[in-house]
């Protein structure tokens, strides 16, 4: 993994943390992309403070997916990209979940446009979001079983 | 199916089941329609009936063998495609490109986003039954096909730009077909303005219909088009630039209606824009310098170099055989393709093969937002409205 900066020039970090220091576990400082990793707790706290707070106005989602870190815990890692309009400024959020238990907070009451990368990561991945209104697959059909982009799931085969 | 209330009392809901064959939905798209009579109740988008696992397959692929693949998303734009992942590795990798091959990539961006507007007009003009327009826009588009195929070889999937540059040289003379449409097109654009832009059908199938509020739109994460046209000068060539796009002079057309009417003339606007950025780029690009930059065991060798030096040699090798292994981590980047949005993530383990390539494609996070637009309004307006969003279906399902 690259570099984690515990003391980061990151301005994102430091109101995060002295809003609430849990919130944000490390930050990591890679070809001027800021990630903040995220217990998986604070999560939707956290994405909230990021869109409301004055100094922060991260009001667009950009994308939001998932890495299937296997056989490494905690399995599935959440990427949320943010984008602040009027602010001009990008960062990455980032909450693992483990493969016992893939389940995150949903974060359509922050942002909804989370609506369908949710349910593309749960179809894809099998995480699932608490509080989301409809989750269910969206590419596969209904009646798929299995989760394709899971780092066992084969490249080809048959049934 | 609910009940509602009409004006002779209630009554209930009709599910109408749209798509996913049907010539007006742009692809294979299934749209389930709730009516009360003729007005939506409720519109629900089903997926996935283009779903080819690219993304799946990329992890199976060397990074400079997905490139291929990402011509195959959106398809009508797929120079786009390539720009945005080739973006994305060089950014993971540290690469800088050289200043002449991002000056030709910019050059090729800007005709590809012409030549998916060109598409995006024909078939949205053709769906409201302007029919004419449909062959004029495919006739100005075969000139672009035509100068994508002298550069790279291929008209459509053209997988011309490569991890720190371009693939080949491209062909003496070439800017002389490049000024010859540009020459041509603004006149084009001019005789489809005439045909639309003051047309009484056209403004009365367009006006007013699929209006979506700007609060609603960032919220849902709309971007492109879609988005200028309800107030917001959100463009990533202007706030977030890429491949030198900030040495070039251009406005970035906004409206406030945010209705079809609006995203038409964005889109119109658009086409002129990126005429002007291909004539800077002309004048840009300098006559001679390197395509692709030095980085021995990621970029290959010359194939000069490659035959007459050994190293060069090994290197051609082992990176067409193994390939490279960039350092653990990731890198995310957006472009802004003709469609909004166009946002690629790469994440890296070490190994030659990326461990995850995600595709934000604009197509699918716009769609979300296809029924709020339409809810209330009638079925033609869907039409309308899907047109207006200007989908692809490759760049949706992937």
């Amino acid at each position: 993994m690259a570099d984690n900066i515990q003391q980061s020039t990151s301005l994102v970090a430091e109101h995060l943390r002295s809003w609430n220091p849990k919130a944000v576990e490390s930050v990591i400082e890679f070809h001027g992309e800021i990630t903040l990793v995220v217990p998986r707790e604070l999560l939707r706290a956290t994405a909230e403070h990021l869109r409301d707070d004055s100094n922060l106005l991260f009001n667009l989602l950009s994308d939001m997916t998932c890495v299937d870190r296997f056989p490494a815990e905690p399995r599935f890692e959440l990427n949320y990209h943010l984008t602040s309009i009027s602010r001009r400024d990008k960062v990455r959020l980032r909450s693992s979940v483990p493969g016992d238990n893939p389940v995150a907070d949903s974060v359509t009451s922050v942002w909804p446009g989370a609506g369908w990368m949710e349910r593309e990561v749960f179809d894809l991945f099998g995480v699932r979001f608490t509080g989301h209104a409809d989750l269910r697959r969206i590419l596969l059909p209904d009646d798929w079983e299995g989760h394709p982009l899971r780092r066992d799931f084969p490249v080809e085969g048959q049934r | 199916m609910t009940t509602v209330e009409t004006a002779t009392g209630p009554a209930k809901t009709m599910v109408l089941n749209m798509g996913p064959q049907h010539p007006s939905t742009h692809g294979v798209l299934r749209i389930l329609l709730e009516l009360d009579g003729e007005t939506i109740v409720k519109a629900i988008p089903d997926l996935g009936y283009l779903h080819t696992g690219i993304e799946k397959t990329c992890e199976a692929k060397t990074y400079s063998q997905a490139i291929t693949l990402t011509d195959r998303i959106d398809y009508l734009a797929p120079l786009s495609n390539n720009l945005g992942y080739c973006l994305a590795v060089e950014k993971l990798l540290g690469l800088e490109v050289p200043k002449r091959a991002q000056y030709i990539r910019v050059l090729l961006a800007e005709m590809t986003r012409i030549a998916s507007h060109l598409v995006w007009l024909g078939t949205h003009a053709i769906d409201l039954g302007a029919m004419s327009v449909f062959l004029y826009c495919f006739r100005e588009r075969e000139e672009i096909l035509k100068i994508f195929e002298m550069v790279a070889g291929q008209r459509m999937m053209t997988s011309y730009f490569r991890i720190g540059g371009l693939a080949l040289e491209p062909p003496t003379g070439w800017l002389r077909a490049v000024d010859r449409f540009v020459r041509m097109m603004p006149g084009r654009v001019d005789d489809y303005e005439t045909l639309l832009t003051e047309n009484r059908i056209w403004m009365a199938r367009t006006q007013g219909v699929g209006r979506i509020n700007l609060e609603d739109a960032i919220a849902l994460s709309m971007t492109g088009p879609a988005l200028r046209a309800a107030g917001l000068p959100y463009d990533n060539r202007k706030l977030f630039p890429y491949s030198s796009y900030e040495e070039f002079d251009f406005i970035v057309p906004v409206r406030t209606e945010s209705d079809c009417y609006a995203r038409y003339m964005i889109r119109i606007a658009e086409m002129r824009e990126s005429l002007k950025i291909i004539r800077q780029a002309m004048d840009k690009i300098p006559a001679e310098g390197p395509i692709r930059t030095e980085a021995p065991g990621i970029v290959p060798p010359g194939r000069e170099k490659m035959k007459t030096e050994m190293e060069a040699l090994i290197y051609h090798f082992k990176i067409f055989t193994e390939g490279f292994s960039p350092a653990p981590g990731e890198a995310y980047v957006t472009i802004e393709s003709p469609r909004g949005e166009l946002g690629v993530f790469v994440a890296s383990d070490g190994t030659p093969k990326p461990l995850r390539v995600h595709f934000r494609t604009p197509s699918f996070v716009n769609l979300q937002s296809l029924p709020k637009m339409v809810e209330g309004q009638m079925i033609a307006d869907v039409i309308a409205c899907i047109g207006t969003i200007d989908i692809v279906l490759g760049e949706v399902d992937r």
